[in-house]
C-alpha cells in the first residue's frame, strides 16, 4: 500500500469513528460502482448521509475541504442517487457531508465535519 | 464567522453608484462566491483579496464565503472593489470590529502582497459617495490628492491592507489627505510671444478665445498654424471650480491624471493625430464606453491638424457633440453620456502637396486632387466653424524681427474683459459666449447698425454669404465689439467679421 493510500485509509477510519461518536449509524463503507466510490454511507435519524472523506498530511496545500471541486461534487450527487436506487431504500432526505482531516504527527488530528456541504 | 458589510463605489461612465459589499462567512466547502452582477475584474477580486489577506499578516479563514454586491441591478466594474471586499471579509472573520466599517467608503485595488493601489476614476467615485451622504473615504495613497478635491470629502490614505486594518481598528491615526488648492499647480503654458508676425491669424485666435468660436486656419505647411492653435488655451480663462471637477472627472475616468497633478485647472488641449479612429475621437470600446478626445477636450480646445486627412466619417462623428455639448455612447453593458463642450480648431493645408498659394514653390497638385481634398471638409462641419482664416508664410522681415509677439497674458486680459462684457448681456440666458447664441435670438436681441447690416446684405446679394453665414458673421462681429469694448458692432466690426470668414480656400464658401 502506498503512503498516500495509507493516509486516506487512516483518515476514513478516523472519520467513521467521528461519525459514530456524533450519533450517526454507518450503513456502508467504500461502496463502489462504475460511477465511483462512496467513502461512507450513514444514517442520522431519517436522513441518509453520503459522506466523502478527504485526508491530508498537512495544510501546506490548503484545507482538505478545498479539494472538493465542482466535478467531485457532481459525482457525489450521482453516487448518492445510485446508492439509493441499488439498495431499495426510501430515505425522506438525502444529505451529502464532507469530512476533512488533517493528520497530526502525534495524537491530535484535525477533524472537520461539514453537514450538507454539497447542496 | 458571521456577516459584515462595507461600502465602495462603481462607475458607469462618469456616473458613480455607492455599492454595498456584503460578506457572509459560513461553514462549508471553502471558497468564495461573488453575486450581484460583477464584471470580470470584480470576480477576479476574490483571488487577489485572498492572497492579499494571507500575505498581509491577517488570516484567511477556510470557510464558505458568499459576497453579495447591492444594488444587484447595477453592473459592478473595475478593480476598486478589492479594498472594500478585503475589509468586509476581515470583519466577517472578526479580525476587524463590525461597526468600524459603517461610516467608511473604501476604494482601492489590492496587490497580492497586500499593498493598496490607486484606481482610475477616483474623483467621480468620491463625488458620488459624498452626494450619497457618505463623506468619509479610505483610498490608496496615490489617489489621495485627487479624492480630496471634492468639497466636503474627508479622505484618509493608506498604502497597505495592514494599515487599513489598523485604521479601522482605531490602532493608528488615519492619515488625512490635504486638498490640493486648485490654482497652486499650473503647468507652464505655451505663450503667444513665441509667434512672430501673423497679425491676422493672431487676431482670429484672440476672437476665437473671446467668443468661443470654432476656428479653421489654412495655409502652407510651416506657416505657424499649429503654433497658433497650441497657444489658444493660454488665452482662455481658468476653469471655474465646477468646471475643474467636471473636466478632472473625465480625465480621471480615462486614466490621464498623474498623482502629482491630480486635477485639470487650465482648459485642456487635445490634438489627436489624423489617423485617429471614430472611437478615439468620440469615445467607445467594449463593455462600457471610455471617453474620447472630444470629452478630454471638454471646456478646452480640440485641435485637428491636417483636418482634411482625417477620415470623412470620423470627422462627421464630431457633429453630435458639437451640437449637444455631450456624446452619448451606447454599448452592451450601459449607455453613458460624457460631456464634450469643446472649442474646435481645424488646420488645413491649401492642397495635398501644401504648396498652393505659396510665393515661391509651384503646386504639383491637379485641379481634381485639390477639389477632392477640399471636399473632405465640406458641409455641416464647416458650417459650424465661425472663423476661417488664411495663414500666410512668415515674411523675412517678421522672421528677423527678434522682438516676438504680444505675450499671452496681455491678450488674455482683453479676452477676459470681452467675456465679461458678453456675460453681462447673457444674465438670463443659458448660453455663456457669443458663439452659442441661437440664430433667432441673435436677430431679435443683437441688432447691429443699419450701415453695418448693409455690408452683410451686400455679401448675401453677391452670393458669398448664406443665411447661416450671416448669423456667423454677426456672432463674430459681436465678439469683436466686446473686444473693443463698444456696445454695438458698427461698420468696422462687421467688416472685420466678414473678412475673418473669408476665402482663399476653394471650399471655404
Amino acid at each position: 500500500m502506498r503512503a498516500k493510500d495509507a493516509c486516506g485509509r487512516f483518515g476514513e477510519e478516523l472519520a467513521t469513528s467521528h461519525l459514530i461518536s456524533q450519533g450517526l449509524i454507518v450503513l456502508d463503507r467504500n461502496w463502489r460502482c462504475d460511477v465511483g466510490e462512496v467513502d461512507i454511507v450513514a444514517r442520522e435519524g431519517d436522513v441518509l448521509v453520503i459522506c466523502e472523506v478527504k485526508t491530508r498530511s498537512s495544510r501546506r496545500f490548503g484545507s482538505p475541504l478545498e479539494a472538493i471541486t465542482a466535478a467531485k461534487a457532481a459525482r457525489l450527487r450521482r453516487l448518492a442517487a445510485r446508492w439509493v436506487s441499488e439498495h431499495d431504500v426510501r430515505p425522506s432526505q438525502i444529505r451529502i457531508d464532507v469530512v476533512g482531516i488533517v493528520v497530526g504527527n502525534g495524537v491530535a488530528h484535525d477533524v472537520e465535519h461539514v453537514r450538507g456541504a454539497i447542496g | 464567522m458571521s456577516t459584515a458589510s462595507a461600502h465602495t463605489v462603481t462607475l458607469t461612465g462618469v456616473q458613480g453608484h455607492v455599492v454595498r459589499v456584503e460578506v457572509d462567512a459560513a461553514a462549508g466547502i471553502p471558497g468564495m462566491t461573488v453575486v450581484g452582477l460583477p464584471d470580470t475584474a470584480v470576480r477576479e477580486a476574490r483571488d487577489r483579496v485572498r492572497s492579499a489577506i494571507s500575505n498581509s499578516g491577517a488570516t484567511w479563514k477556510s470557510c464558505k464565503v458568499t459576497v453579495s454586491l447591492s444594488p444587484a441591478s447595477v453592473r459592478k466594474r473595475g478593480s476598486g472593489f478589492d479594498l472594500a471586499l478585503a475589509c468586509a471579509c476581515l470583519a466577517a472573520f472578526d479580525a476587524v470590529p463590525h461597526d468600524a466599517l459603517g461610516k467608511w467608503v473604501l476604494i482601492g485595488e489590492l496587490g497580492l502582497d497586500g499593498s493598496v493601489r490607486p484606481v482610475r476614476g477616483v474623483l467621480p467615485m468620491v463625488l458620488a459617495a459624498v452626494r450619497a451622504g457618505r463623506s468619509q473615504l479610505l483610498v490608496a495613497e496615490a489617489s489621495g490628492g485627487e479624492a480630496a478635491l471634492v468639497p466636503g470629502a474627508e479622505v484618509a490614505v493608506v498604502d497597505s491592507l495592514d494599515e487599513a486594518v489598523d485604521v479601522l481598528r482605531g490602532e493608528v491615526a488615519a492619515r488625512w489627505a490635504d486638498a490640493v488648492t486648485p490654482h497652486s499647480q499650473v503647468d507652464e503654458e505655451l505663450d503667444l510671444r513665441d509667434v512672430n508676425g501673423q497679425q491676422t491669424p493672431r487676431f482670429a485666435v484672440e476672437v476665437a478665445a473671446a467668443g468661443g468660436h470654432h476656428l479653421l486656419m489654412h495655409g502652407a505647411p510651416g506657416a505657424g498654424k499649429s503654433l497658433l492653435a497650441e497657444r489658444l488655451p493660454s488665452l482662455l480663462p481658468a476653469l471655474s471650480e465646477d468646471e475643474i471637477l467636471e473636466v478632472t472627472a473625465i480625465h480621471s475616468v480615462y486614466g490621464a491624471l498623474r498623482p502629482e497633478r491630480p486635477m485639470v485647472v487650465r482648459p485642456p488641449f487635445q490634438a489627436p493625430h489624423h489617423t485617429a479612429t471614430a472611437v478615439a475621437l468620440v469615445g467607445g470600446g467594449t463593455g462600457i464606453a471610455r471617453p474620447g478626445a472630444v470629452s478630454l477636450a471638454h471646456h478646452g480646445v480640440l485641435f485637428l491638424d491636417e483636418a482634411p486627412e482625417f477620415d470623412r466619417h470620423v470627422l462627421d462623428t464630431l457633429r453630435q457633440p458639437m451640437e449637444r455639448g455631450s456624446v452619448t455612447l451606447a454599448r452592451g453593458d450601459a449607455t453613458v453620456t460624457y460631456p464634450a463642450r469643446f472649442q474646435l480648431v481645424l488646420a488645413a493645408n491649401p492642397c495635398p502637396c501644401g504648396k498652393a498659394n505659396s510665393r515661391a514653390l509651384a503646386c504639383s497638385c491637379t485641379p481634381d486632387q485639390k477639389r477632392r481634398y477640399g471636399a473632405r471638409l465640406s458641409g455641416p462641419l464647416l458650417d459650424r466653424v465661425d472663423l476661417h482664416v488664411p495663414v500666410m508664410p512668415i515674411t523675412r522681415a517678421e522672421l528677423v524681427d527678434g522682438r516676438g509677439g504680444e505675450p499671452s497674458a496681455a491678450v488674455r486680459q482683453r479676452v477676459l474683459a470681452a467675456r465679461a462684457r458678453a456675460h453681462a448681456r447673457f444674465a438670463d440666458v443659458p448660453w455663456t459666449c457669443n458663439a452659442q447664441i441661437p440664430g433667432p435670438e441673435l436677430r431679435r436681441s443683437h441688432r447691429v447698425s443699419a450701415d453695418a447690416l448693409a455690408i452683410v446684405l451686400d455679401e448675401v446679394g453677391r452670393g458669398r454669404l448664406s443665411g447661416r453665414g450671416v448669423d456667423r458673421v454677426l456672432r463674430v462681429a459681436w465678439t469683436i465689439a466686446d473686444l473693443k469694448g463698444i456696445d454695438q458692432p458698427g461698420l468696422g466690426e462687421v467688416s472685420s467679421a466678414v473678412s475673418l470668414r473669408g476665402g482663399g480656400l476653394p471650399w471655404a464658401a
